[in-house]
């Protein structure tokens, strides 16, 4: 029997369940009424449904998942077992190739055997797929039964099913929210896991304090000392995020978000802040090659016709630029929110002493709203130092150590993806690099994200 | 002009300092204010008073035009201070306003030192040139406003610090400092314990005489208590105005005698 097949009966059952349960629950309690006493009825019919239906579906389809995983293991075993199977060759290897391909004839996924031991094979694979098949299917609808009936006979008016299906839907709630912890931890287990490995080939002082960042010379052999200082790296990554970027992000967020709140009437904010906003939806593979074919070549014109030397076509004020423009909606949503948190009655007390719009906006407003401003400024800071996609098209690999903007230098996350792109032995230095360089950057966002989020709480407070 | 009508007006009140004829305020198409016409004078304190919704406070902001800060707010109607339209375009609302001062229902001291509260309004008007110059008029509204033992020792401590009645009295002392000739109190102590609304009172008794004083209140004895002058208001218009005591003890019209005597509000 197929998967889907058992699936669609299951929910069959689950729905007979549910149906049948409900009505004798009905019936059961409408005689309990009958006989006046109100708290004989616990919960409603329809829990009862759930109740019993849930019963009927939760150990069949836990059985099922547990089933699918055991079940290729048991064909297997039962293949091996077969007379035509003695003969197959000894190394794991050529054994699991042929029975490979007998697998894929079976299921039909292949015409023919390039291997004749493998068209042996195909007939006992048929017979104990259908048989573990089969038996899977009925030891699932077996225990649907079992689990439905068991349920079904204490369907009683006093049984507290209400209870039991809200603590099923607690569970539920639970588990979801767990995998995405879970999931959280297990990444970041593993970048330190491999940051260990790392920093057992490299000395960590070296990595964080190095100036020199060639890795390419440690995989050609000439070892591992000098080829991993990452602080052109990290300067590079400051260089671009949390300098150049917020040069353009601070002061035209700041400005947007004080025209949008103080000046801008209802229509114009109307149609101008899903506009603004709209720049954090734009892909930002998008800002990449318009920084990397618009922004970068026009940059570099520009400084070669002023006579700057050292002028590159991958220069970080490109990079810096258009990230300095996606980041524009962050800053900008954040100073909205905290500027519009400033109590109404603090605007109105200065316009009423008569201040203008503008002396209200700078000497109460801005004061006030200061620290919600920082946490947003924070939070842009570290997107845009994890920002990838525009640095890898925009901001080049050489890793420079120079206050030039219109000169090349290199990121964090552009040599990530430099060290682990194409065929790479997972187990160098090279690529171990790129774990560390990710941790590095996971704790300085993390940090960043929880002051940015401490501040933002605080000024939260002040005013409620 | 148009002239009041008999029923509004039972005061002849010769040199205002603001009158207003005829004045409607509409929010959309909702119409507040159903031509009102009222005189202030320098001398008395003047109450308005009316249950909620009547439109007092929304009144009060047209005299120092704070109705425009809010986008769907109109004025029709004539508001004059001393002679001179406010309305008109070649009024500055920056100079009304330090002319037409206000006190707010909550106290809304700004999250700055005491000091620096009461030194915003002479800042941004120029009117302090020097530091010391800035300390003398700090502690003069400070004094005005009965604060100034209370926080002298403090000056540089966060307004916002202040019990309600003080944030309440800062704010007054605040207004005060840009020297205005009218303040504007919107139901300045329904806010406050009745200890701190006794201070406010005290306060308003001082201030009178130096400058024209508009409290709206729905509190009737405060009213009886603060004001020489009472106007009641009711569903957006101006049914009575009179001598205080005139109009709670022999009010002329029947709404207002229904208000006085507790029937609705």
């Amino acid at each position: 029997m197929t998967g889907p097949a058992i699936l669609l009966l299951l929910a069959g059952l689950g729905a007979i369940a549910w149906v049948s349960a409900r009505t004798r629950a009905l019936r059961l309690q409408t005689v309990a009424r009958a006989s006046g006493r109100r708290d004989a009825v616990h919960s409603l019919p329809g829990y009862h449904g759930w109740y019993v239906a849930l019963w009927t579906l939760i150990p069949a389809a836990i059985f099922l998942a547990v089933w699918a995983n055991v079940a290729p293991g048991l064909v297997t075993q039962s293949v091996l077992s077969d007379p035509a199977a003695q003969s197959l060759p000894a190394d794991a290897f050529s054994r699991a190739s042929v029975l490979g391909e007998a697998r894929a004839i079976a299921t039909g996924s292949q015409a023919g055997a390039f291997n004749p031991q493998s068209q042996a094979l195909v007939e006992p694979y048929r017979t104990a797929t259908t048989k573990y098949g089969v038996a899977g299917a009925v030891l699932a609808l077996l225990l649907a039964f079992a689990g439905g009936a068991y349920a079904f006979t204490r369907v009683r008016p006093d049984f507290r099913a209400r209870t039991r299906v809200e603590r099923l839907v607690m569970g539920t709630l639970l588990v979801a929210s767990l995998i995405a912890i879970i999931t959280t931890l297990g990444i970041v287990a593993s970048l330190l896991w491999e940051s260990f490995r790392f920093f057992s080939m490299v000395n960590p002082v070296d990595f964080l304090f190095g100036l020199k960042w060639s890795p390419q010379s440690a995989a050609m052999g000439y070892g591992n000392e000098d080829a991993f200082g990452a602080v052109p790296l990290f300067w590079g990554t400051i260089f671009i995020g949390a300098i150049i970027a917020m040069v353009v992000a601070i002061p035209l967020g700041l400005m947007s978000a004080i025209y949008l709140t103080q000046y801008a009437s209802p229509t114009v904010r109307k149609w101008m802040k899903p506009t603004l906003e709209m720049l954090a939806g734009v892909p930002t593979v998008v800002y990449g090659y318009f920084a990397a074919l618009t922004i970068a070549p026009a940059l570099r014109d520009f400084a070669v016709a002023i006579g700057i030397h050292g002028a590159s076509s991958e220069s970080a004020l490109a990079a810096g630029l258009v990230m300095g423009v996606m980041i524009i909606p962050f800053v900008s949503s954040m100073a909205d929110d905290s500027i519009a948190a400033v109590p109404q009655s603090m605007r109105d007390g200065s316009l009423a002493m008569g201040a203008t719009t503008s002396e209200t906006i700078r000497k109460v407003l801005i004061p006030a709203a200061l620290p919600g401003v920082v946490g947003g400024v924070l939070l842009a800071v570290s997107r845009a130092i994890g920002e990838t996609m525009i640095v890898v098209m925009a901001a080049g690999l050489a890793a420079n150590l120079t206050a030039n903007p219109f000169a090349s230098v290199t990121t964090v996350t552009t040599q990530i993806v430099q060290l682990l792109t194409g065929d790479q032995e997972f187990d160098s230095a090279k690529t171990l690099a790129a774990f560390a360089l990710g941790l590095v950057l996971f704790i300085v966002t993390l940090l960043l994200n929880i002051v940015a989020l401490r501040v933002v709480k605080k000024y939260r407070e002040a005013y409620e | 002009m148009t002239p009041m009508t008999e029923a509004q007006n039972s005061l002849a009140i010769a040199n205002p300092k603001m009158s207003a004829r005829d004045v409607k305020v509409f929010y959309g198409e909702k119409q507040a204010i159903k031509g009102v016409s009222i005189d202030v004078d320098m001398d008395h304190v003047t109450a308005f008073i009316g249950p909620s919704g009547c439109g007092k406070s929304t009144f009060l902001r047209t005299l120092n035009r704070m109705n425009d800060t809010v986008a769907s707010a109109r004025v029709e109607g004539e508001i004059t201070l001393d002679g001179e339209n406010i309305y008109a375009s070649s009024m500055d609302v920056v100079q009304l306003r330090a002319r037409v001062g206000m006190v707010f229902q909550k106290p809304n001291p700004f999250p700055k030192s005491i000091y620096e509260n009461i030194a915003y309004g002479p800042r941004i008007h120029g009117l302090a040139a020097a530091k010391a110059d800035l300390d003398v008029v700090v502690e003069k509204s400070l004094r005005r406003a009965g604060l100034w033992e209370e926080v002298k020792d403090r000056l540089h401590d966060s307004g916002t610090a202040l019990s309600g009645g003080q944030q309440q009295r800062l704010c007054i002392g605040r207004a005060i400092a840009v020297e205005p000739e009218v303040i504007l109190m919107d139901e300045p102590c329904s806010a406050l314990d009745p200890i701190a609304t006794a201070k406010i009172e005290e306060l308003i008794h001082e201030l009178r005489g130096r400058y024209a004083i508009v409290i709206v209140t729905h509190n009737m004895q405060q009213a009886a208590r603060v004001s020489q002058r009472t106007a009641f208001f009711h569903l957006g218009e101006l049914v009575e105005y009179g001598v205080t005591s005139d109009i709670f003890t022999n009010p002329r019209q029947e709404r207002t005698k229904d208000y006085i005597t507790g029937r609705y509000g």
